[in-house]
């Protein structure tokens, strides 16, 4: 149980971008976006989309340059001891042990370790805590790291591509890790892929990432319920009034993923897409028109939502 | 203790099949009034899907009355589903004439479970088709909108 307040949003973006060298390419630009606290927020996107330095922006590792990110009411810097951070890479010594670096994260994080859950990660993965991080393999060093960011109990978990070396026993099990955590202490967790399918039941949340930009944002099944996969008749049908995301013409058939602007005619026939339908649809499309959430008019009632949730969520956890 | 099995390739929403699970095993005996469900961790710790998957799914079995949250104990099942007829009912009876009557008019056991599931489509309309979402009753006002076009 947090003993913490918690703020509405466990991360908000306004207009974020960031370039690396005064005159770089953005690796992300004009990027607003909110995380509602204790949601499971999947960062997806192609190589090279942004995930990571949106992920680096949150951890506070690395510094806007524009606009401007807000962690847990904070800024990041300030929200550090309370935001979990694995980076892609893993970083981790390599000449400590197992229970060394374990120990490191106690002296790391003096009055917020939790050992007992740190030690059941490593243990689960059937580690010897005498072998140093050097000689693991890249899922047991992925599992050491998970083991580090979870003892931490953070209010916060920003994972960068956690479960892209594990083994498919690994993940499932890492995976029902981290919901527990979520479940338990309602621990909002982003946690970033190029493949949607591996997070889609883990995440209520999506954040897709683009080119530098926020393609789709909000919860998922909303995301979902906005769209419509169409079918209909070519030379009748008329698309008009609806945003159209993609749209392609066999024979006699259009069929075309929209944002319906209004009801749909009742010859067509509708379908809601697949997340990853819409994903790649999205990806494929960079002109179509980003969804992401209208800043909010009735800011309580949306605190109300993430006290209410998470207060369910403690509740079935007891 | 039920223990929920998730197939992600069913094409069925994971809340539903939650739902589903705990329906069966009420209907089985296996679950019985006074027993507790599994807490929203122990789900998912062993599912490895979102706990709001299982909220979700537990607030509908709320609704309809099969089960109850008890503030800091857990989710208890109020009533069990023994509506399935006995053997020796007058409805298996019926049922099996018909099934005859079917087999003589040529029907084989394909056609029959074809027939036999579109009359139960137009009598008990599933109330998750065609899409599956069935939505939060409970606040549907604590959303926030979503609206096209560029952030600004």
């Amino acid at each position: 149980m947090t003993s913490r307040p918690t703020p509405p949003y466990a991360l908000r973006a306004g207009a974020l971008g960031k370039r690396f060298g005064r005159r770089g390419a953005w690796a992300l630009r004009d990027c607003s976006f909110r995380l509602p606290a204790g949601r499971v927020c999947a960062v997806v996107g192609p190589n090279g989309a942004g995930k990571s330095t949106l992920l680096a922006l949150a951890a506070g590792l690395t510094a806007p340059s524009e606009g401007a990110i807000t962690v847990l009411g904070t800024d990041p810097a300030s929200a550090r001891a309370r935001v979990g951070y694995v980076a892609q890479d893993k970083p981790l010594y390599p000449q400590l042990t197992v229970a060394e670096t374990l120990r490191l994260g106690a002296d790391l994080n003096p009055g917020h370790w939790e050992p007992s859950v740190a030690e059941a990660v490593v243990r689960a993965g059937e580690l010897d805590p005498r072998a140093r991080v050097r000689s693991l393999s890249g899922g047991q060093r992925t599992r050491v790291a998970l083991a580090l960011a979870l003892g931490k109990r953070p209010d916060l978990l920003l994972l960068d591509e956690p479960m892209a070396d594990l083994d498919p026993l690994a993940r499932h099990e890492l995976m029902g890790t981290l919901m527990a955590q979520a479940a338990q202490y309602g621990t909002t967790i982003a946690m970033s892929s190029h493949v949607v399918a591996e997070l889609e039941d883990s995440c209520d949340h999506l954040l897709l990432v683009g080119g530098g930009r926020v393609r789709l944002a909000g919860e998922i099944d909303e995301l979902i319920e906005a769209h419509a996969r169409v079918s209909a008749p070519a030379e009748s049908a008329d698309l008009t009034g609806h945003t159209v995301v993609e749209s392609r013409t066999t024979g006699r058939q259009l069929t075309a993923l929209v944002r319906p602007g209004g009801p749909l005619p009742a010859e067509w026939r509708a379908t809601p897409p697949a997340l990853e339908e819409l994903v790649l649809a999205y990806l494929r499309n960079p002109q179509a028109a980003p969804l992401t959430p209208a800043e909010p008019a009735d800011e309580a009632g949306t605190a109300a939502d993430a006290t209410d949730r998470t207060g369910n969520a403690t509740e079935a956890a007891a | 203790m039920v223990e929920y099995r998730i197939d992600r390739h069913s094409g069925v929403a994971t809340y539903v099949q939650i739902v589903q699970q705990t329906k069966q095993a009420l209907r089985l005996g296996l679950l019985r009034p006074g027993d507790r469900l599994p807490t929203a961790r122990e789900v998912v710790e062993a599912t490895a899907i979102n706990p709001n998957t299982v909220l979700k799914a537990y607030r509908e079995l709320e609704r309809e009355g099969l089960v109850e949250a008890r503030r800091g104990l857990g989710t208890f099942v109020r009533r069990s589903l023994g509506a399935a007829p006995a053997d020796d009912s007058p409805l298996r009876a019926g049922l099996g004439a018909w099934a005859a009557q079917a087999r003589e008019a040529g029907l084989d056991r394909e056609d029959v479970a074809a027939l036999f599931a579109a009359v139960l489509d137009d009598v008990f309309p599933a109330p998750d088709s065609p899409s599956g979402h069935a939505d939060h009753p409970t606040n549907p006002s604590s959303k926030p909108a979503l609206q096209g076009g560029d952030p600004s």
